[in-house]
């Protein structure tokens, strides 16, 4: 149980039912879909960059309540930071969802609730399903990306 | 020294279905998952195998292990006796005519593929169009886009309603001088929907078209009868009935077999060959090249004899009570909602619970020791159809108890609270 309510956290579930971000960015310049042919999860990642910049950030969708929040929290992380920054932190994020780093407010700041989700190998492709549409995104890349 | 053929698997007399007894020919069941005891509901993904299906197995390789239909030593003698034994007891499983029309395969997957790329390659050409429904498995749709992207025929989808079921006046109305095939399935895996076969089987013959069912959940679930059900082509796997993965059965019509070329070239479905001209096998073996898997199917046998002895008719009754009585009580959970209310059902129950994805609670149930699976089941169409990415799933086997059904009850419970 309590390992249970390590990944399902008040701010994940809480991220889950009320996402932030949660819009089509009219002023987009790069934007990519992240799909999960196993259980159907399914966002489009919005993003406006401006000289290098991620000015604006926004998703769409549907998924399970880890793959919503860690959208919702991954938006709200980004805003203003550079491409390279972005990529840092998804490689933290990664390395701590797969249980291969402590997480902690040092390192992930917020995103550090995602901690619990390294005891649920099942979860992971969740909890990085939207990293991995913004990586496509950035890089411009049109196909739909899947987390498998 | 001994010249007698073991049969690994022994004559039992039959017996009252008595769950608890039956629960002990399981070895896996008796686990616990997370702390809790194991409930196994995942068995429309794959069932568990009783004692006698891995014994089989264990004594084939112990004792028997050799090639078949070649050596004239004792070894091979046993191996293909033991192999051909389950010809015949999948034959009477079945009630096919003739235990020629039993081909051995990988399992419902491969079975389709085989007629899709022999009978289907032989006979559709461009413009001609393949009937299937709304409610099929990935396997029995993805097979016949192959053919028909290769042919430039045409795949038509017949619809099914808000229960699932499949509508079969708008069935009738596809069939048309154009549809070479139809492909259906007896039993929906994603909702659990019973689909009327003899009826779609009566209606296709009217027209001369050949039907194949895919029976990969039904043979498990009840009493098929092929020569009752007349169906020209009919697919089951092992693993979904208490035997072994790797294996499965092609039933077709001996005639309609006789004149489809061959699916896969090699040893054992030749009956001759030289660099100019080869002469195939007859049948079943025309469509068994290489070496098969004998130890699976020897597994199967087993399988198929442990059915038999419980009774295909006591195991529906079984499963039927019990789909019944999770029914009712998870449909009276709040918040919760069936998905495939059909009237004929059998041995699934797919739900979704309002602003939970399904993957959650399959998580939360696992934390419980409970296995359902979660997800689009291989069947997106019908996920699209009900306008749900997903749905988590139970599915019934014939060790599943009431009590389980209640520990299930209990688990969605406990999503409800995990998740707020």
């Amino acid at each position: 149980m309590s390992e249970l309510r390590e990944l399902y956290q008040e701010v994940i579930l809480e991220h889950s039912k009320k996402p932030r971000n949660y819009r089509a960015l009219e002023t987009a310049n790069h934007k990519a879909e992240g799909y999960n042919p196993l259980c159907g999860d399914h966002f489009t990642i919005y993003v406006d960059l401006q000289d290098g910049a991620i000015k604006d950030i926004g998703f769409q969708g549907s998924g399970c309540a880890i793959s919503k929040a860690s959208a919702s929290m991954m938006t709200q992380s980004l805003k203003g930071k550079t491409t390279a920054e972005a990529e840092e932190l998804f490689t933290k994020f990664h390395d701590v969802v797969t249980g291969h780093a402590e997480g902690n407010e040092e390192n992930l700041g917020k995103l550090a609730v995602f901690a619990g989700v390294s005891e649920f190998p099942l979860r992971v492709k969740c909890a990085t399903l939207a990293w991995h549409a913004l990586n496509a995104a950035l890089k411009g890349e049109q196909e739909a990306v899947s987390s498998e | 020294m001994s010249t007698v053929v073991k049969t690994p698997h022994q004559v039992y007399p039959a017996r009252e279905f008595d769950v608890e007894r039956v629960r002990g020919d399981f070895p896996v069941l008796h686990q616990k998952v997370h702390g809790k005891p194991l409930v196994y509901l995942d068995n429309a993904a794959t069932t568990q195998k009783p004692l006698a299906v891995i014994e089989a197995i264990d004594h084939y390789y112990r004792h028997d292990n050799s090639n078949i239909h070649r050596g004239v030593h004792t070894l091979s003698e046993r191996a293909t006796e033991a192999y051909e034994k389950v010809r015949l007891a999948a034959q009477k499983f079945l009630n096919a005519a003739d235990s020629k029309e039993i081909i051995f395969v990988r399992g419902t997957t491969e079975a389709i593929n085989l007629v899709a790329q022999t009978y289907g390659r032989k006979n559709v050409g461009s413009g001609d169009e393949i009937l299937i429904t709304a409610l099929e498995h990935h396997s029995n749709i993805v097979p016949w886009q192959l053919l028909c992207e290769e042919k430039g025929a045409k795949l038509r989808v017949a619809p099914i309603n808000d229960r699932g079921e499949l509508l079969l006046e708008e069935f009738e109305k596809l069939l048309s001088p154009k549809t070479k095939i139809v492909a259906v399935g007896h039993l929906s895996n994603a909702l659990g929907t019973i689909n009327p076969v003899g009826e779609i089987v009566r209606m296709a013959h009217a027209r001369n078209i050949p039907v194949l069912v895919d029976g990969a959940q039904a043979a498990p679930r009840m009493k098929v009868d092929l020569q009752a059900l007349d169906c020209d082509f009919y697919a089951v796997s092992g693993h979904k009935m208490y035997g072994p993965t790797g294996i499965g059965v092609l039933y077709g019509k001996a005639r309609l077999l006789e004149a489809m070329p061959p699916y896969q070239g090699g040893g054992d479905m030749i009956a001759s060959v030289t660099f100019e001209k080869t002469v195939y096998n007859r049948l079943p073996y025309k469509f068994e090249a290489g070496t098969p898997n004998i130890a699976d199917t020897i597994g199967l046998g087993a399988a198929i004899e442990y059915l038999n002895e419980l009774g295909l008719d006591e195991i529906e009754k079984h499963e039927a009570e019990l789909l019944a009585y999770a029914t009712r009580k998870v449909e009276a959970i709040p918040g919760v909602r069936i998905v495939g209310t059909a009237k004929e059902k059998a041995g699934v129950l797919s739900f979704v619970m309002e602003d939970i994805h399904p993957h959650d609670i399959g998580t939360i149930l696992d934390s419980e020791g409970i296995a359902v699976r979660t997800g689009h089941h291989c069947a997106q169409p019908v996920m699209q159809r009900f306008n749900i990415p997903a749905t988590a799933r139970a599915s019934f086997g014939l060790y599943n108890t009431r009590e389980e059904v209640d520990a299930l009850v209990a688990g969605i419970h406990k999503v409800r609270e995990v998740m707020g």
